[in-house]
């Protein structure tokens, strides 16, 4: 289900997904390309927890942007939303950009998340494995970085150009308006700081990471494994960055069994 | 009419097969393609260059700023700026400019503008682009979702500090800073002219005219493709109830100028296939880093100038198509004379910022062009506009008061060594005195 929740007295209006109707609540946080509408995952997911996947500020129908500078902001946007939405502490789960910022929402406030789950985060940068740019990647090159098997139909459906001029239009805007707001903390390198931080995270924490991730290798699951406390790492088989559209049920597979144990 | 003529001091010596071997001419271009004992005598051909359009009487000499490329091998214009101050006697120095978003703190900007403002006695022109997103974003490492306010910020640190009469403190978002006090300060009072060079985003007309700013169209399409930028900002400024004064505005147009227009093609198709295929040869995804343009610019059509879009609507246009579609006004001066008239009057525009040394251009040929258009051309365009005010040119100190730099001798077959032993003898003098 699809709503529109003002918060904070309006400064923001969020477009929330929300899948699931008992059990414990989850916080998706999206990475930069955003929910695409077509998240199964998140559908499936909703089988066991009650998941609130709220479109970022900038992306889609949601507003507010210019509020946030930095991840502290994005932060405490996330800590004020959870509060709104009754659910001060739940299950936190964040991809790639909403990896970093899932992390921070849990360091900055170590109450804030029960179990923590991070798939593919982004928050850290080594010299010997640079990220490549995905700011300046083009279509074609996009699928290339993000999937196992680029020519796999998921990968099609997201890489692929409309024909049609107005969808061309529609879509190229919304790519610059979401890019233009995940660029607050991805641009130009995406660390932030995190490395001082993430020892504040409390919660259990999953590191979940697809085999052939080419946009940011598995060898960074070592730099929260090894500043988080209770941590683990569970790779993904045939899967890319976008391993949650990739390979579906192997995901929730794994993020259920964590957050259930 | 005004003529400032420009520089973009691209890099001559790109491979022939530079555009299929290699990713890209900005950004990310091997190092290996420069060599800087060319690039010595580059820079020196360059400002000799510079310097001659002075001694033939154009009205302003222009430099701009851009980084990691071989597009224009200026990282800092002021730099050239001032070695033009010296060799230099009428010509305004253009500096178009500094992005200024990318100086920390930004009174740098206004501190080195002052001092070029003294040093040629009042002949600067001031420019604050936003720079491309090339330069801004991938090269300098800007945020694209701010790098905008950040500028307009250190637009206005850079005008109060050039305007307070005491020290003042400035609390921005970007900058902060106790004590703002500008030393030395400019000579023009209260600051020199700005113009405000863009590439078509809808919000630089509206800060030109509310500030009373000169807006230089930068664009190589040439001066028909630029009639839709022009029009936009005369549309604007009709709007907000301002004089439609044609030297509010500033347009870039590559000139080129033969005995006959069969000559000029043969002069100068080459070096204009160079400045095309080589020099504008930008990777498509450093052309326009989501967030550097806003959505009201992207849904007004603004098209980039660069990257494999723009490159796409030149392919395969021959140099008859570059004439006709406005690219290159190029031909004999009686062609260029009447094209160059009735571009000006089609833009509405009184300042013609000229392309004159373009691509891989030798020195020959650029003097060729430079002493051409200004006997043959120049005196039968300059009537145009008369009848307007030029508010947007600097008010110079008079001639006569400029300084005029000592003259310098040079011995021949002296070493380094050799001469700073004189002078480290001399100083020893002077000091035991």
């Amino acid at each position: 289900m699809i709503t529109t929740h003002s918060s904070q007295n309006g400064k923001y209006s969020i477009e929330l997904h929300t899948f699931g109707k008992s059990g414990d609540p989850l916080l998706f946080i999206h990475g930069a390309g955003g929910l695409t509408g077509v998240d199964g995952f998140l559908e499936d997911l909703g089988r066991d927890f009650r998941v609130f996947a709220p479109q970022f500020p900038g992306y889609a129908e949601s507003t507010g942007e210019t509020n946030i500078d930095d991840v502290v902001d994005a932060a405490l946007f996330f800590h004020q939303l959870m509060d709104e939405l009754g659910i001060p502490t739940a299950n936190i789960v964040g991809h790639s950009m909403g990896g970093m910022l899932a992390a921070e929402v849990a360091a900055l406030d170590i109450h804030r998340a029960k179990k923590l789950v991070l798939a593919a985060p982004a928050g850290f940068w080594l010299d010997a494995n640079p990220i490549p740019d995905l700011f300046a990647a083009q279509l074609d090159e996009i699928a290339a970085l993000l999937f196992h098997d680029p020519k796999s139909p998921g990968a099609q459906l997201m890489t692929t150009i409309p024909t049609d001029f107005k969808a061309l239009e529609t879509m190229y805007v919304e790519r610059v308006k979401r890019f233009a707001t995940a660029s607050k903390f991805l641009w130009p390198i995406p660390d932030r700081g995190l490395k001082k931080r993430a020892y504040r995270i409390a919660a259990p924490t999953l590191l979940i990471w697809g085999e052939s991730d080419r946009l940011i290798p598995p060898i960074y699951a070592k730099e929260f494994t090894s500043r988080i406390k209770n941590s683990k790492v569970e790779m993904i088989k045939e899967a890319g960055h976008m391993l949650m559209y990739e390979q579906p049920e192997a995901f929730v597979k794994a993020v259920r069994g964590f957050l259930k144990s | 009419m005004k003529f400032t003529w420009f520089h973009l001091m691209p890099y001559r010596f790109l491979p022939e097969d530079f555009k299929e071997k290699y990713h890209s001419v900005w950004v990310d271009i091997p190092r290996k393609l420069y060599d800087p004992k060319l690039g010595h005598q580059l820079y020196n051909d360059y400002l000799d260059q510079l310097e001659f359009a002075d001694q033939m009487g154009y009205d302003g000499l222009g430099v701009n700023e851009h980084h990691q490329n071989a597009y224009g091998l200026m990282p800092s214009p002021n730099l050239m700026a001032a070695a033009l101050t010296r060799r230099t006697r009428n010509a305004n120095i253009v500096v178009l400019g500094n992005s200024i978003a990318l100086y920390n703190p930004p009174i740098r900007v206004a501190e080195e503008f002052a001092m070029l403002d003294v040093l040629s006695g009042g002949r600067l022109v001031a420019g604050f682009p936003v720079g491309t997103s090339m330069d801004t974003n991938f090269c300098y490492g800007e945020v694209p979702a701010t790098i905008r306010e950040k500028y307009y910020e250190a637009h206005e640190l850079i005008i109060k500090a050039w305007e307070a009469k005491d020290v003042f403190s400035f609390n921005g978002k970007y900058t902060k800073l106790r004590y703002v006090n500008l030393w030395p300060k400019p000579l023009q009072q209260p600051r020199p002219p700005i113009w405000i060079p863009g590439g078509g985003s809808l919000e630089t007309y509206d800060f030109c005219a509310d500030h009373d700013y000169q807006y230089s169209f930068l664009s190589f399409l040439g001066y028909l493709a630029g009639k839709k930028v022009a029009d936009g900002y005369w549309e604007v400024m009709a709007k907000k109830g301002k004089e439609l004064n044609p030297y509010s505005m500033g347009f870039a147009q590559v000139v080129a100028v033969a005995e006959t227009d069969a000559q000029a093609e043969k002069d100068y198709g080459p070096h204009f296939d160079y400045f095309y295929n080589r020099c504008l040869h930008v990777y498509q995804g450093f052309a326009d880093a989501p967030g550097y343009r806003t959505v009201k610019t992207i849904k007004a059509g603004m098209l980039g100038q660069v990257g494999d879009r723009a490159a796409l609507r030149r392919e395969g246009l021959t140099w008859k198509d570059f004439v006709e579609q406005g690219y290159v006004i190029a031909g004999s001066p009686k062609t260029v004379r009447e094209q160059l008239r009735e571009a000006m009057k089609h833009l509405n525009c009184g300042h013609l910022m000229m392309l004159m040394q373009i691509g891989s251009m030798p020195p020959e040929l650029v003097r060729k062009n430079t002493e051409l258009f200004a006997t043959e051309v120049m005196p039968y365009v300059r009537d145009l506009w008369s009848e307007y005010q030029d508010r947007w040119s600097p008010k110079r100190m008079p001639q006569a008061e400029i300084a005029v730099p000592a003259p310098v001798h040079f011995e021949t077959g002296r070493g380094n060594g050799a001469a700073r032993a004189k002078t480290g003898a001399q100083a020893e003098t002077r000091s035991s005195k």
